[in-house]
């Protein structure tokens, strides 16, 4: 044991590994972070020409540019390299940096596994991506991947589902990465309702990440099965149940949209009290409605299939239930503007990015409230009126909050500062134009639009028109993040940032109290102290 | 921040020279043509009224706060950071208010399942990628087709202009045809995958779904066509399975159904007469531009990769059997067609594909075999059931 710990101690002081090799070796928790984040954002622009494609072809009416099979793989493909590739990875990206930093550890409790997930996901989302050079096309019926629908997809079925399998264990060996060091490493000051609300957030996204993964793997193997094996799990004519499916893939699916839109809340709740000067209004409601939201995420599911024909007992039970997400999803809005209320607030390129969310996030929770009215939902279902509802959830909010969350802790990464002026020029592009890109789609599935189709009736092309001249803005202006990211990588605009970077932030979180840029090992020893301004005291 | 003007401005002149080139910008829920729809369209304005005056409220408090909480104004910061009871309040009004929304929709649901007394039942199969529709009552049976101008002008490259083509993907060869002031009873089910078959101006729609059997009614009280779509993603031409629906007055559709029965009778001595191979040719190919086009291509080339050619294929050019037991059962992405097309049809267009599309066979086969088959093939599946 001793002898362990010398050795140990001998090479204390060491830095990164030489070359190139020290990315794919790498345990630190800030390379994988690195590592993720970078993948994530090459995905969002992978997915984000998928979604330009879809929007090139519905400019006008008429089939311009591509042919109807290639278009349903272009949507099938979007969302799941977003949601897979893009958005989670993210989060997980921040997390790999932050959590350690926030709770005062010195790395992730399991970075040889942390390694491994990274790598696994690089797989997963290489071999989904190869599907889109197979005979019969990528996969074509939605991300859903309903039967029997996806099983008349060609050979990329089963490379499909290995891949989602890939995925699946990737994100389960993140999620108890994640708890492991939650548990085991916060500094002996930080009881867990002190810890920050991006720590908590995450927490609980880890659980929902081990109960659900398995329960999608299992429903793609039965895919498999039934393709390759002769079983009939979905399969009427074999005493199958095509419903079944829904069901299973739902109960994954729900929560799986609150994975990413948990750690979503927890980044804003962490930005908007530095920005305002203030502590966080309501930390125990905060941390108690998150719970709750993860609870709700469970037992709502069917509300994504109202139109099955459920019995009248499910169809009113999964209306209540879904109604009650409002509740605690209120609490949080409610106390995100208690926390702005009175505050000293300044309007730097993070707060603008999650005052922007609160309020977009509002409006996709609107139009969700609405949805749960099951029938009401007979009218909006699979129409573009959710198009754009599970848009303004996901772009304004979660990938606006990633966007916060960079230009947020980009200084304390680089000690660099990003440069202003360009950020708030991406701001401004980024909050009109979404709009333009998402407010009509909410009048097309009201007039009558159905989602997932490549060509519409005239009436809709007006407003359609409009919605790809918002995306064609849209898209292009994430360069200018991208821009942004390497020139404060590179020293940005010249100005070396203080340790706590924005005005009082040490009060708020751990991270502020290292050097900026944090060096490569932090809290060797775990700090006596620990910040309480926005949690419990 | 003045190039950011210069942008806004820019966009909101390009929106307004749109709206004037061609205004069509609905922007609310269609109400509809039974009582059920204008029932679900006063919900829909209920919770959208309620949405925009909590909306008002909290993005006002936000505004207000962002305008005159600010550092830049000397605002200094308070540091309250909690309090039960306004957590209490603010947990308790949304419950009394979704107990508002609860109230009625929980009414309306029940309105909607409540399927008795209705006087007539009409069967719908969703198909890859058609409509079949079979009165129960009096057994019209007939499928419905995207029409045959949206197919041209839908296709990649067509050179004609939607706008040109009345209905663009909302019209069909054969609308479902219904009496007014009557409570209709539909039944849904599918063929091969999920399909959902919705109407906006009947007020809801319903997933078809292989091996089972969904319930829900209308009762359409104004006469008039009114136009939908599938809504549940079936595939390759999902976005081209429209649905028309002609409501019409109880005597005109009397008579419409008189004429039906003398339709089908017509049908059925077709496929019992003795056609020339030169006649099914020159039918099969108006039957091989509506159905089989989209996916193997008007001159028969398919697509590499994902639809097998037509022209020189061993299938088409081989035994002739075999090439229509494909046909009639379907493989992966290809519909099982035995049921789909009538014999006539079936006949022609298998003649077709022998004789046409630069292959040249020479046989033929007449629609009374074919009925034949067709015929095997039901009771086969009853026999399966």
């Amino acid at each position: 044991m001793s002898a362990e710990t010398a050795e140990h101690d001998d090479h204390h002081d060491h830095g990164p590994a030489k070359g190139w090799l020290r990315w794919v070796v790498t345990t630190n928790h800030k390379d994988i972070g690195t590592l993720y984040l970078i993948f994530a954002l090459a995905m969002f622009f992978v997915g984000g020409t998928m979604a330009l494609i879809i929007r090139t072809e519905l400019f006008e009416p008429g089939m311009q540019f591509v042919d109807p099979q290639f278009f349903n793989s272009m949507t099938t493909m979007h969302a799941l390299v977003m949601v897979f590739g893009a958005v989670m990875p993210a989060f997980v990206g921040l997390a790999n940096w932050q959590i350690p930093m926030m709770i005062g550890a010195p790395d992730m409790a399991l970075p040889r596994m942390n390694n491994m997930s990274f790598w696994m996901l690089v797989a997963g989302v290489l071999l989904l991506a190869s599907t889109l050079f197979m005979e019969g096309g990528a996969p074509a019926s939605g991300w859903t991947l309903y039967p029997p629908l996806v099983l008349q997809t060609g050979n990329a079925l089963p490379f499909a589902i290995f891949s989602v399998h890939l995925l699946g264990i990737s994100s389960i060996m993140g999620a108890i990465n994640i708890i492991a060091t939650i548990f085991n490493m916060r500094a002996p000051a930080m009881s867990l309702m002190k810890m920050p609300l991006f720590v908590w957030t995450w927490l609980i996204t880890a659980f929902l990440l081990i109960a659900i993964m398995p329960v999608f793997a299992g429903a793609v193997t039965m895919l498999l099965t039934d393709r390759f094996f002769d079983t009939s799990f979905f399969d009427a004519a074999g005493g199958g149940d095509p419903v079944l499916y829904q069901h299973i893939f739902w109960f994954f699916g729900h929560p799986e949209v609150y994975v990413m839109i948990l750690p979503t809340f927890g980044v804003a709740s962490t930005i908007i009290p530095v920005f305002a000067r203030k502590p966080l209004f309501g930390y125990s409601s905060m941390v108690y409605a998150t719970a709750a939201i993860a609870f709700l995420s469970f037992i709502v599911w069917a509300h994504h299939m109202f139109t099955v024909g459920m019995p009248m007992a499910g169809e009113l039970y999964f209306m209540y239930a879904t109604m009650l997400i409002a509740i605690p999803t209120g609490v949080k809005i409610f106390n995100w503007t208690a926390t702005m209320w009175k505050g000293s607030m300044t309007f730097e390129a993070p707060m603008l990015f999650s005052i922007a969310f609160v309020v977009l996030f509002t409006l996709g929770g609107f139009t969700g409230l609405m949805m749960a009215l099951a029938p009401v939902d007979f009218q909006y279902h699979d129409t573009y009126f959710i198009v754009a509802h599970f848009h303004y959830t996901l772009v304004p909010a979660s990938v606006f909050i990633l966007m916060a969350a960079g230009y947020f802790w980009l200084p304390k990464w680089t000690g660099n500062m990003y440069d202003e002026k360009l950020a708030k020029l991406h701001f401004w592009l980024s909050a009109i134009s979404v709009n333009i890109l998402f407010f009509p789609q909410h009048f097309l599935g009201l007039a009558g639009m159905p989602r997932r189709i490549p060509d519409y009736a005239i009436q809709f092309a007006d407003w359609n028109m409009i919605s790809s001249i918002g995306a064609f803005i849209y898209g292009p202006s994430q360069l200018i993040f991208v821009y942004i990211v390497y020139k404060t990588i590179k020293g940005g605009t010249g100005e070396k940032v203080t340790d706590e970077v924005w005005e009082g932030a040490k009060e708020q979180s751990l991270e502020w109290t290292l050097p900026s840029p944090a060096p490569y090992h932090t809290f060797s020893t775990p700090p006596k102290e620990v910040p309480t301004m926005s949690t419990s005291r | 921040m003045i190039k950011t003007k210069q942008l806004f401005a820019a966009l909101t002149l390009m929106i307004l020279g749109l709206s004037s080139a061609h205004a069509d910008y609905t922007l609310n829920l269609m109400q509809g043509v039974t009582e059920l729809s204008n029932d679900v369209y006063d919900l829909h304005m209920w919770v959208l009224w309620i949405c925009i005056f909590i909306g008002i409220a909290v993005f006002g408090t936000m505004f207000y706060s962002i305008y005159y909480h600010r550092k830049s104004v000397g605002h200094k910061a308070e540091q309250f950071h909690e309090s039960t009871t306004v957590e209490i309040i603010w947990t308790i009004i949304p419950t009394v208010i979704l107990i508002a929304m609860a109230i009625p929709a929980t009414k309306l649901m029940l309105e909607m399942d409540d399927i008795q007394d209705s006087e007539m039942s009409i069967k719908v199969t969703g198909w890859q990628w058609k409509w079949e529709y079979e009165y129960l009552d009096n057994g019209i049976h007939f499928f419905s087709t995207l029409d045959e101008a949206s197919n041209k002008a839908r296709q990649k490259d067509s050179g004609i202009d939607p706008r040109s083509v009345p209905h663009y993907l909302l019209n069909v060869d054969k609308p479902l045809v219904v009496p007014v002031n009557t409570k209709i009873r539909f039944l849904f089910t599918a063929a091969d995958v999920i399909h959902s078959w919705w109407v906006p101006d009947l007020g809801w729609k319903k997933d078809t779904i292989p091996g089972f059997i969904n319930e829900a009614w209308t009762n359409v009280e104004k006469a008039g066509t009114y136009r939908g779509q599938c809504t549940e993603l079936c595939g390759k031409d999902h976005g081209f399975m429209p649905i028309v629906v002609i409501a019409m007055e109880k005597e005109d559709y009397a008579e419409w159904v008189a004429e039906q029965k003398g339709v089908a009778l017509a049908e059925a001595s077709a496929a019992d007469k003795e056609w020339t191979a030169d006649e099914l040719i020159a039918k099969g190919e108006t039957v091989y531009a509506n159905n089989c086009a989209s996916c193997h291509m008007a001159d028969g080339a398919g697509m590499a990769g994902t639809f097998p050619a037509i022209t020189a294929s061993a299938l088409v050019t081989g035994d002739i059997n075999a090439q229509i037991d494909l046909m009639m059962n379907g493989k992966g992405m290809m519909p099982a067609f035995g049921q789909m097309l009538n014999a006539v049809d079936f006949a022609a267009v298998s003649t077709f594909i022998r004789n046409g599309l630069g292959n040249e066979v020479g046989d033929s086969i007449q629609p009374s075999a074919i009925k034949a088959k067709q015929s095997a093939q039901t009771e086969n599946d009853e026999d399966d059931k």
